[in-house]
């Protein structure tokens, strides 16, 4: 521990990669089987339910076998595996097409959304947190301290669906600057991208100032000083990259938070997406609709997690080792 | 309930007190009227009698807000609840369990805390169904991973404590490990979380409502109501966004209260306006540091702290010096003053500050110094920046104040790292801090100092960390930069024998000021007050008489608050007097002391 | 008071070996000083006599049986932190009690909380206080009453002065020499700076990564050492020597 040898470095990436591979497919293992299980761990029969007391019994039936839900447990997981590994995502009971064909409809709307959110959120936030940390650290900027905090507390306790209620109503109903709802031109996206990015730019942006306000009290920002660099040098290259580690930690978090917000607002807005197809589907009961949409939400947030993994290993070139 | 006399904390408190005293009586007090059906005044705006107007069946919509308020708080109370219990469970299974089930339960809370909630409380309401209780056992199931997580992390916090192993030594059991330990050591961040995830189980619940997945009707909380609001937004928005109003304010309520607590009494006094200014003296020619009736005041909670109170200090070109005193006696201070690297809201005050010419007392001046003042600073482990290389650290310097172009700074870099020891510097310049060992770290450090051309090298306890071995080679190393660079040395040190092994002249700190200043070599034979025999005598060294018992100091150190009117070791020590303890020592003739010389 | 022997103590992270077959005795009455650098593990050989660590193979006996690593130990530790080996929630009388064999009456507890505390050189009415309104020096000698309380038949010291003030040091020191001379404890007594061992230990070992490489009567250590490693050590503690 004394001496750290050059050894450590060799296979450090490779380790790395393998780890964290592992902990993908556990994860993905996880998610399948748990969305398998889903329309198993309904109580009753969830066909009847789906097709409603006055179907027909030979149609539930038919339904049955059609889902294979006839077939012993084991067997139904086998084939849900396989027909998942060959991207076939079965069909909808309600609509009686591809799962699979809806979903990858819906898909880049929604995708589009999160996205478009999370670049907001974070461009607002970074600069916005660096600021705020700067202006209030060691006690100072009592005033902007507390007008940053309640600002904050105040924005992060509106839900994202409520901020669209009350943007459609201020801009859109009462002004006529922006359409209510539906996904046209680009002035379409300005409401609920606005919707879904001001709580996660709340939230990091309140992050990002604890971090840097953290790093700032260092004993490297410290030695930077003693370098007698100027203070925007001392902030940006030598405090801001150390805060960006639990920022981008954060960061992803809410970005995957942000992907499920994607499912109220759309609702606000009837956007045309998954958002909007999941809870139709599930007051439907359309269950292999339900299954494939969050085993999509599901891959989604995934591998958004694993991303950030990845650039933090990068970034902190600890994490990567470290973590063992 | 010092959270009470924040504002914010107020305000918390407050709204909470309203938003339960709703959900307790609102449906008792309102619940005739919000279910009064009056068809003659269907989907009617605001008005006197209706203050957010009717819904589709006339029913007053104040009125239904008030009385949603406690299903919905009841519901969001219930998740928590249920989220709680489990989440404690399964964070405190490693504990109970024994590391290897605990440490797969651990490994499945990971996986599930990677979903965001609003995922798992569709998962789940999928699960239980569309309903109240469907969704409150969705929301309460699907916060249970990331409590278990805090918990988990919470409670292993805590378990590495040495109170836990000693109690686990004294034959300790689990479960009262846990009741006794454990418990009463995360109460607080455990609580301050569980009111904050009520206010994001309540905000959860409105937006299942809303989506429909939550309560049915004729049952409503805020949710439901928005939902059937929203339909009317255009023409008459408040019956969407009044019920939203009610949400966001029991969300704040939750939110601030936790919020309030969390933050806990974080409040330092402003520290009151300066005194009259040291009289203006000026440095002499010869000293390249030179400090005058230096006094470092920095706020704190119960007080400003005289960290110093009053020092004067020269060290001539060329020269060693070495500060020493325990903890508390403001000798780090000291150096951070004289390197330029303290900050408002920190207070130093002097009649000069003077290093390698430049007047620190005078703005920007700490810049100004660039290469002439080097500082090597305790810990290695966490003065080097972790997400650059060792390399480009020392590059900076040149580069930034010597206007040298990358590679000619790295190559400086690489020749410094040489210089200091340390083997195949080409190589270790290119690796991150984290790949060198405590005492390289502290060799490049100085190295770093070596990148200009120093006059002075501040360095606060630079051995402190370092294994006795390692300490060695360092102090060496200082030795020899001096010797080639001619550079000045302001050693402090907790350690008298280091100080004396290093340097020419010793000041010995107590409570902020300088009781005794003489030759490092006097130090152990020669000293005249009290404080600095006592000193000497209370540390072994290898040379210690096994037979009698050590010296020891009675008393405890000066709380730097309430800083004494007379001499501040005089309760300490056996010489003092009356006179010690009403009228400060000046420092005469190298010593602070009425009692100098005084035999014990 | 007995004898602690570690026979061949090996201790092993996954590949990482923090300790190769160590053997040790703490004769019964005496004091063992154990000193080495950070890293080269005399703090995990005091943690697996308590079952803190986990022993890869060898055994550590307690006058020929195995020690105990489960309920109340017959060897009991003082860790290095002071601001972290008392539960800052519970008063000085309830740590200390807690430690008491067997379920004694209240009063005989209190009676029992006051003899500890006497025997540290603190003021019996001190029971009541919290950790947080004592001074670190104050806190190690309720640590060491606590590790008294439970009837120990040797102490493990951990590094228990490395984390006070030197005017503080010297009284806790004082105070492990009084309780040995009185109580006529068996100890390990662990630490990185030789002249505080020097101070307080009949035996020495000199542990250096993982291994012990000397040991001896401390006379005969400190004033012949054999061993390459102990010399450099000794050296390093010596700065005085070659400058004067």
């Amino acid at each position: 521990m004394k001496t750290p040898t050059s050894g450590v470095k060799v296979g450090r990436w490779p380790r790395f990669a393998l780890r964290r591979a592992a902990r993908l497919l556990a994860s993905l293992w996880v998610l399948v089987t748990a969305s398998f299980l889903m329309i198993h761990l309904v109580p009753g029969d969830p066909v009847r339910a789906a097709l409603g007391p006055t179907a027909p019994a030979d149609l539930v039936l038919a339904h049955k076998e059609e889902l294979g839900l006839l077939d012993p447990l084991w067997q139904q997981y086998a084939t849900f595996l396989g027909h998942l590994l060959q991207g076939d995502l079965g069909v909808s009971i309600a609509s009686r097409l591809p799962v699979g064909e809806v979903i990858a409809q819906q898909l880049p709307a929604t995708a589009e959304l999160a996205l478009l959110a999370f670049l907001l959120a974070v461009a607002v936030a970074v600069p916005v947190g660096v600021v705020m940390a700067v202006l209030t650290r060691r006690g100072r900027g009592r005033r902007a301290e507390l007008a940053f905090t309640g600002t904050n507390v105040v924005v992060s306790a509106i839900p994202d669906f409520l901020l669209g209620v009350g943007l459609v109503y201020l801009l859109a109903v009462q002004t006529h600057v922006f359409p209510v709802a539906g996904r046209a031109g680009p002035d379409s996206y300005v409401l609920p991208v606005l919707a879904l990015a001001v709580g996660p730019a709340a939230v990091l942006s309140r992050i990002v100032r604890v971090e840097m306000l953290a790093v700032m009290e260092a004993d490297y920002v410290r030695t930077a000083r003693a370098k007698r660099l100027t203070p925007v040098r001392v902030h940006v290259v030598h405090a801001l990259p150390n805060a960006v580690t639990a920022t981008l930690t954060i960061g992803g978090l809410a970005l995957s938070s942000l992907v499920a917000g994607t499912v109220l607002v759309e609702n606000v807005f009837a956007w045309p997406g998954l958002g909007s197809s999941i809870v139709s589907s599930i007051v439907a009961k359309d269950y292999p609709l339900v299954q494939g949409t969050v085993l999509v939400y599901g891959v989604g947030v995934l591998l958004i997690n694993t991303l950030v993994d990845v650039a933090l290993a990068l970034l902190d070139p600890r994490s990567a080792i470290g973590e063992a | 309930m010092r959270a009470l006399r924040r504002p914010v904390g107020l305000v918390g408190v407050a709204l909470l007190a309203l938003v339960l005293f709703a959900a307790a009586f609102g449906p008792v007090l309102w619940g005739d009227r919000a279910a009064a059906v009056d068809t003659a005044d269907l989907l009617a705006g605001p008005s006197a009698e209706h203050w957010i107007g009717t819904d589709n069946l006339g029913r007053d919509l104040f009125a239904r807000v008030l009385v949603a308020a406690r299903l919905s708080i009841l519901l969001a109370l219930a998740a928590t609840a249920i989220g709680m219990v489990l989440g404690f469970l399964l964070g405190a299974a490693p504990m109970l369990l024994g590391r290897r089930l605990g440490r797969l339960i651990t490994a499945a809370v990971n996986v599930l805390v990677a979903f965001p909630g609003l995922l798992l409380v569709l998962f789940f309401a999928v699960v239980f169904g569309v309903g109240a209780r469907g969704a409150a056992l969705a929301v309460g199931l699907a916060g249970a991973p990331a409590f278990a997580r805090l918990c988990h992390t919470l409670i292993a916090g805590v378990s590495e404590r040495d109170y836990v192993a000693a109690a686990r030594i004294a034959g300790v059991g689990r479960v009262r490990m846990l009741w006794r330990h454990v418990l009463p050591n995360i109460a607080e961040p455990v609580i301050v979380y569980a009111t904050m995830t009520a206010g994001a189980a309540l905000l959860t619940f409105a937006g299942l409502s809303f989506l429909g997945l939550g309560v049915q009707a004729p049952d409503y909380d805020w949710g439901k109501l928005m939902q059937d609001g929203l339909n009317g937004i255009y023409v008459h928005p408040l019956a969407a966004l009044g019920p939203g109003i009610a949400v966001v304010l029991a969300g704040l309520a939750f939110n601030l209260t936790g919020e309030a607590f969390a933050a806990g009494p974080r409040r330092t006094h402003v520290l009151p306006p300066a005194g009259p200014p040291s009289p203006a003296t000026t440095p002499a020619a010869t000293t390249v540091l030179s400090a005058d009736d230096l006094r470092v005041t920095i706020p704190g909670p119960n007080g400003p702290i005289h960290a110093v109170r009053g020092v004067s200090l020269t060290v001539g070109d060329g020269e060693a010096v070495g500060v020493v005193g325990e903890s508390g006696s403001g000798k780090s201070v000291t150096a951070l003053a004289v390197a330029g690297l303290l900050e408002p809201p920190v207070r130093v005050e002097a009649g000069h500050l003077a290093v390698a010419g430049e007047d620190l007392l005078a703005p920007g001046a700490s810049r100004r110094l660039g290469t002439a003042l080097a500082v090597v600073f305790q810990d290695p482990m966490t003065s080097f920046n972790p997400a650059h290389r060792v390399g480009p650290q020392l590059a900076e310097v040149s580069r930034f104040h010597q206007g040298m172009g990358r590679r000619a700074a790295f190559a400086r870099a690489v020749d410094r790292l040489r210089a200091v020891r340390i083997g195949d510097p080409a190589r270790r310049a290119r690796q991150y801090p984290f790949e060198f060992s405590g005492g390289m770290r502290q060799r490049a450090m100085i190295g770093m100092g070596l990148m200009g051309e120093p006059r002075l090298i501040v360095a606060d306890e630079p051995t402190t960390a370092l294994d006795v071995t390692v300490q060695r080679q360092v102090l060496d190393l200082l030795a020899d930069v001096r010797r080639d660079t001619g550079a000045a040395l302001l050693l402090i040190s907790h350690d008298v024998s280091v100080v004396t092994d290093v340097c020419d002249r010793v000041l010995v700190m107590y409570a902020g000021r300088v009781v005794e200043e003489l030759p490092a070599k006097d130090l152990r034979a020669l000293a005249r007050h009290p404080y600095t025999r006592a000193l000497v005598a209370a540390v072994p060294d290898m040379e210690t008489d096994l037979d009698r018992p050590l010296a020891v100091i009675p008393g405890l150190p000066v709380d730097p608050v309430e800083a004494p009117a007379g001499c501040a070791f005089a309760p300490r020590c056996p010489l003092a007097d009356d006179h010690c303890r009403a009228v400060p020592p000046p420092l005469l003739d190298g010593v602070a002391c009425h009692k100098a010389g005084e035999a014990q | 008071m007995s004898t602690l022997t570690f026979h061949e103590v090996s201790v092993r992270y996954g590949t990482h070996t923090v300790l190769h077959e160590v053997s040790l005795e703490v004769p019964e009455g005496e004091t063992v000083g154990l000193v080495g650098e950070s890293g080269c593990g005399k703090s995990t050989l005091a943690r697996a006599a308590v079952g803190l660590a986990p022993v890869t193979s060898g055994a550590i006996l307690l006058d020929g049986r195995p020690v105990p690593t489960r309920g109340r130990r017959p060897v009991q530790m003082v860790f290095q932190d002071p601001y972290s080996s008392l539960d800052p929630r519970m008063t000085v009388g309830e740590s200390i009690a807690e430690a008491l064999p067997g379920r004694p009456a209240r009063r005989e507890r209190q009676q029992e909380i006051a003899r500890l505390l006497a025997l540290v050189h603190l003021d019996p009415g001190r029971a009541g206080d919290l950790p947080g309104q004592l001074s670190g020096g104050q806190r190690q000698r309720v640590a060491l009453a606590r590790a008294l309380a439970a009837r120990p038949q040797v102490i493990l010291a951990d590094e228990i002065t490395s984390a006070l003030d030197v005017s503080v040091q010297g009284a806790v020191l004082n105070l492990i020499r009084d309780m040995r001379r009185e109580l006529g404890l068996s100890m390990l007594f662990i630490s990185h700076d030789l002249a505080v061992v020097r101070y307080v230990a009949d035996h020495l070992a000199v542990l250096h990564a993982g291994r012990i490489v000397e040991h001896g009567p401390a006379a005969r250590v400190l004033g012949d050492p054999r061993h390459d490693y102990t010399r450099h050590l000794l050296a390093s503690a010596h700065p005085l020597k070659e400058h004067t």
